[in-house]
């Protein structure tokens, strides 16, 4: 992977949001305390919000260069983004969140075919009910399925397992390292967790009000 | 009842039918801007789509008499299109519109703006255009609350009385609405007349607010 994050400046209640950095491992930890920047950085890469300045570039793809007056739609950006409430829609079923967002013809099939994504995440069970009926885990697996059966070229994580208890955290984890393994796809996983970081992460850049004031490798997987 | 009785009754219950579909996608847009948006102009609309529901009834018909008459737009539509308003049914559609347009607005305004906007964003990210995500997110996230809006405007335009005889009259067959009919019976001291009108307005009204409520709880649970 190759992440530009660069020159991004986007005014917050109370500070300035200011990044540059590159990205080159498969999954980045962003790792720092509530109101650091995490989810804006995350909206931001998203295309949700609209920065002062910024050039964000993946893989030789701009998403972003206010300079140049490009900013890319969120549909067209190709990031599949699990926040942290899920945003599961409550009026569909399972089927239906699934198939939202998905993407039949592109050459990734079978690789994010919804077999094999259901498979993956083993929610197969699922797909007739409702997301309302779902325990916790389920709704979060679901979220990620969603994400990934959109062919994402990037997917954004928002402290997935934050309104989970320590034992569903312990079962969600491998489904989130399989997830990692099997679709290589980069990853920017936003937690407050040490024991998540260690678990998925190669490298992890420490937020504090909206700067990276630390950056440490962790694992040596590249892609 | 008699024919002409019934015929009143149909009159009032289609034509009220029509004037809440007819303003419903304007209603819709305006409560979306209005909701979702924030626009110079955004609290003069904000009070002009308000208005009808403070001003006298009676006043609000005049401003259409004016509007709709031969020295306003309705001259313009009778020499281009040959269409009268003025003491037409269309202009008992247009006084109901007008009367029930800010129950609509207000109901689905408050609908829309409880729709998480996130769900609105996340759709993006799945690939949704503004449009797809408009009939397919928030449009069924708010839509018990767009039904209640949609039977309070059909049961305050049941009821619409004033702008209704300022601008189209009390015409027998052409015009005559529940309403008129039951002042001009009393009037007229035809008191059995007005008494069977009322039963019908009492069960039509009934039946209106009565499913807005329900669609109502049902949207809070």
């Amino acid at each position: 992977m190759n992440f530009l994050l660069q020159n991004i400046s986007l005014p917050l209640a109370d500070f300035t949001l200011e990044i540059d950095a590159r990205l080159q491992c498969q999954v980045t930890g962003l790792f720092g305390p509530s109101g650091a920047g995490k989810t804006s950085l995350l909206d931001l890469i998203a295309g949700l919000r609209q920065p002062a300045s910024a050039r964000i570039v993946l893989n030789d793809r701009v998403l972003t260069d206010i300079g140049a007056g490009v900013v890319m739609a969120p549909r067209l950006r190709e990031i599949g983004y699990v926040p942290q409430d899920l945003a599961l829609f409550p009026h569909l079923s399972v089927r239906k969140n699934l198939l939202y967002g998905h993407k039949k013809s592109r050459e990734t099939e079978p690789l994010f075919g919804l077999e094999h994504v259901t498979e993956v995440l083993q929610i197969q069970p699922l797909l007739g009910r409702g997301v309302r009926d779902l325990s916790g885990g389920e709704q979060q697996r679901v979220a990620l399925a969603r994400a990934l059966l959109t062919s994402p070229r990037l997917l954004l994580l928002d402290e997935p397992l934050a309104s989970l208890d320590a034992s569903l955290k312990a079962k969600i984890i491998p489904y989130l390292c399989r997830v990692r393994d099997e679709f290589h796809l980069p990853i920017l996983y936003v937690t407050h967790d040490e024991q998540e970081v260690v678990a998925l992460c190669d490298e992890v850049l420490q937020m504090e009000r909206g700067r990276i004031t630390e950056r440490r490798r962790i694992n040596d997987r590249q892609t | 009842m008699t024919a002409a009785e019934w015929q009143i009754v149909w009159f009032t219950a289609w034509v009220s039918a029509l004037s809440t579909l007819v303003i419903l996608p304007p209603g819709l847009a305006v409560a979306w801007l209005l909701a979702r948006h924030e626009w110079p102009g955004k609290s003069l609309v904000e009070t002009v789509v308000t208005l009808p529901l403070v001003m006298p009834p009676v006043a609000t018909g005049l401003i259409l008499l004016k509007v709709f008459g031969r020295h306003g737009m309705g001259g313009f539509l009778h020499n281009r299109l040959h269409l009268d308003v003025v003491f037409t049914w269309r202009a008992v559609l247009v006084a109901l519109g007008v009367m029930s347009f800010p129950l609509l607005v207000r109901s689905a305004r408050v609908a829309l703006e409880q729709v998480n906007p996130r769900f609105e964003q996340i759709a993006r990210t799945l690939g949704a255009g503004d449009l797809r995500v408009f009939f397919s997110i928030t449009i069924p996230l708010a839509l018990r609350g767009i039904i209640g809006g949609v039977i309070l405007a059909f049961a305050r335009a049941l009821g619409e009385f004033g702008a209704t005889i300022m601008v189209a009259g009390n015409i027998q067959g052409r015009t005559s609405t529940l309403s008129l009919s039951i002042y001009q019976s009393w009037f007229n001291g035809e008191d059995t007349v007005a008494y069977r009108l009322l039963g019908a307005s009492v069960v039509l009204a009934f039946a209106a607010v009565w499913t807005s409520e329900w669609f109502m709880r049902r949207s809070r649970k």
